[in-house]
């Protein structure tokens, strides 16, 4: 069974322009122990898709709707608020890309990472700073007994990514959401951060959501991977076979407009005109009117994701229908 | 070969700490740029990466003269920027330009489109109104820009307009050097590519030299011809761009190169990372010798003590690191 089951996640935000559906219609499920990529570019839904599922989307103006998400039996879209609070934190755990405005710059590090525990596992405090001291130290903190007393803005940004990852861990969750956690980093300490949420990963069997916009970080480090665009998935797939094979246009033009995978010099595919206006109806297939492929029904047929072999799922109508093979 | 149309001899570019009242002034100072030498020809592009704080945009301000280096000449086309008059400088500045990483704060919210190009024209040459139309509208043009955006105001465009819109600016002045630092990061991976292409585009027509700033390698890769990689104030590696990042001699370009995310899920698992420890030190207090040598796997005693010096291990590709020869016997 898996960990999560999120069917039908629709999420809309009421504003004076209109409706914008930030998430039209997502489906997916996680495992124990999987890592899940979510790509896309920025206001394809990819974090409102996550926050909607903590709870963390307000309401009004935003508006959470779904047949359900599912965790182990308890739907996070009904349940009571304090069971949803329950869970944030101590079920499933999120980390952010800018580690400098998701730590408390009042708090020592010890004090963020203590509080967690003081709400939801009720030990003296005395336990829970032994239990803040272990966890900063298996994040690979060096000197972490002197450095835990330190305010957020005496660490460096890997420090404080690392600092991040310690709290959200600390609760022992079954689900990381981790959402571009190292877009402000420098490359090297993204290496570092990638290879300590792996290690974590094996060591507690958690389950993690890796919300990236680049396709690269995601092919070193998920199982599955997940592409949005305009609040809709348009493909899943194992992320070998996404690389192997992409099976919606939208993949293939976003790997094509990378340099690492191009050859040098040459020119990088462009993707002609701008994603859509969520604010109005669209109509078929949201990426139809920039897609190299599209042909008439594309804007007229009401997209679904649909199994088209090898566990590998696309919403493209040309690709389902057998018309079209990308390479 | 030709003359250079750009040379950096031995530049330093140091600011002053202000410190508490006890140790007085200037008891500390951050080297940003620790003795920086390199030449760019005519029509090249150069990479400059490393990581934040490493100095990469200071030196591209030092050789715009944004800011004055504390040793050092730069020599561009010929002329030692030191030695301009300021009313030189200014009529010497149409030959460079630098193109910022935010669209969104390197354009002013208040002009049109159309003001803020015609300004820059204005600024170094003497022009007609119709003229200056027609060179608005064909910069424009230039950037894949249509003319009739000319009078919209920043604010009306996406990042990607927006960046144009930045290039744009940069052109009408004419000039020889366009510094373009991190001018993509803040776009999203679609347009990262329009504006990748529109650059290289500008660099082959118009044989204009760029200095590219980026600390994402495989988009400095992709359109340098040459890359330099900076560490703590200092240049350590100096090569063809496809030799350093795939070649590396130095071991910090070693760990950087690996560091890389590959596109590709299989190579991407087996392949070994070099995983540095801890952070990049501090420019206040950089280490004595190599500054790389707490960090570094290969470091001997006499690391922490000699500053090594650029030397040509392949052709045309150069490393500062005495122990080149072992770190890279095999």
């Amino acid at each position: 069974m898996a960990l999560l089951e999120v069917d039908d996640l629709r999420t809309s935000f009421h504003t004076r322009n209109g409706v914008v559906r930030a998430v039209d219609g997502v489906s997916f499920c996680i495992d124990r122990g999987e890592t899940l990529g979510i790509v896309g570019e920025s206001g394809s839904g990819k974090s409102v898709t996550c926050l909607s599922l903590l709870g963390l989307v307000p309401q009004p103006p935003g508006r959470v709707e779904g047949t359900g998400a599912v965790l182990e039996g308890i739907d996070l879209l009904r349940c009571p608020r304090e069971v949803l609070r329950g869970i944030r934190g101590r079920r499933i755990a999120m980390i952010f890309q800018d580690p400098m405005t998701s730590l408390n710059p009042y708090m020592t590090i010890e004090e963020q990472l203590m509080e967690p525990l003081l709400i939801h596992e009720k030990i003296d405090r005395a336990a829970a700073a032994r239990m803040a001291l272990q966890a900063l130290q298996e994040v690979g903190v060096p000197e972490a007994e002197q450095r835990i007393r330190s305010y957020p803005h005496q660490f460096s940004g890997g420090m404080r990514q690392r600092v991040m990852i310690a709290m959200a861990l600390i609760g022992k969750p079954d689900l990381l959401i981790a959402d571009e956690p190292t877009t402000a980093l420098d490359v090297t300490v993204q290496a570092q951060i990638l290879d300590l949420i792996a290690q974590q990963q094996r060591q507690r069997g958690v389950a993690v959501i890796f919300i990236s916009h680049d396709l690269s970080v995601v092919a070193g480090f998920c199982d599955r991977v997940m592409v949005m665009y305009a609040g809709r998935v348009v493909e899943t797939a194992d992320t070998r076979a996404v690389f192997r094979e992409p099976k919606h246009p939208y993949t293939r033009a976003l790997q094509r407009s990378r340099p690492a995978m191009q050859a040098k010099g040459a020119e990088l595919y462009v993707i002609p005109g701008l994603p859509p206006d969520l604010s109005r109806p669209v109509p078929g297939c949201a990426f139809a009117p920039r897609c190299e492929f599209a042909v008439a029904d594309c804007s007229r047929t009401e997209m679904q994701l649909q199994d088209v072999g090898a566990g590998q799922a696309s919403a493209c109508l040309r690709v389902q229908r057998g018309e079209l093979t990308l390479q | 070969m030709q003359e250079p149309l750009l040379e950096v001899r031995g530049v330093k570019t140091y600011f002053p700490l202000e410190r508490g009242m006890l140790f007085g002034r200037g008891a500390a100072t951050v080297k940003a740029v620790d003795g920086v030498s390199l030449s760019i020809a005519q029509g090249e592009v150069l990479g400059l990466v490393g990581e934040s704080g490493c100095g990469k945009s200071t030196l591209a301000r030092t050789i715009l003269r944004l800011v004055p280096p504390t040793e050092g000449t730069v020599i561009l086309a010929g002329r030692n920027l030191a030695e301009l008059a300021p009313e030189e400088l200014r009529v010497a500045r149409a030959d460079f330009q630098m193109v910022f990483q935010d669209p969104y704060a390197s354009l002013n919210p208040r002009m049109t489109v159309y003001d803020t190009i015609a300004e820059a024209i204005q600024a170094h040459r003497a022009v007609s109104r119709a003229e200056l139309a027609a060179e608005v509208s064909a910069l424009l043009n230039r950037v894949g820009l249509a003319a009739r955006f000319s009078r919209k105001y920043p604010h009306e465009f996406s990042g990607g307009q927006r960046q144009r819109i930045a290039v744009a600016r940069a052109l009408a002045v004419r000039p020889r050097l366009i510094v373009a630092d991190e001018p993509v990061s803040a776009l999203d991976v679609s347009i990262q590519a329009q504006i990748i292409n529109l650059l290289a585009g500008l660099t082959r027509e118009m044989g204009l030299t760029m200095i590219f700033i980026s600390h994402d390698l495989a988009v400095v890769k992709h359109i340098s011809d040459r890359i330099a990689v900076m560490y703590l104030g200092k240049i350590v590696e100096l090569g063809p761009a496809a030799g350093v990042l795939e070649r590396p001699l130095h071991p910090y370009t070693k760990a950087l190169a690996s560091a890389m995310p590959l596109p590709d899920p299989e190579r991407e698992r087996t392949r070994r990372r070099i995983l540095l420890a801890g952070d990049p030190p501090s420019p206040v207090n950089p280490p004595g010798g190599c500054p790389f040598h707490p960090r570094c796997a290969y470091a001997i005693p006499e690391c922490s003590r000699d500053q090594p010096r650029l030397e040509a291990f392949r052709s045309g590709h150069e490393a500062a690191c005495l122990r080149l020869e072992q770190v890279n016997a095999d």
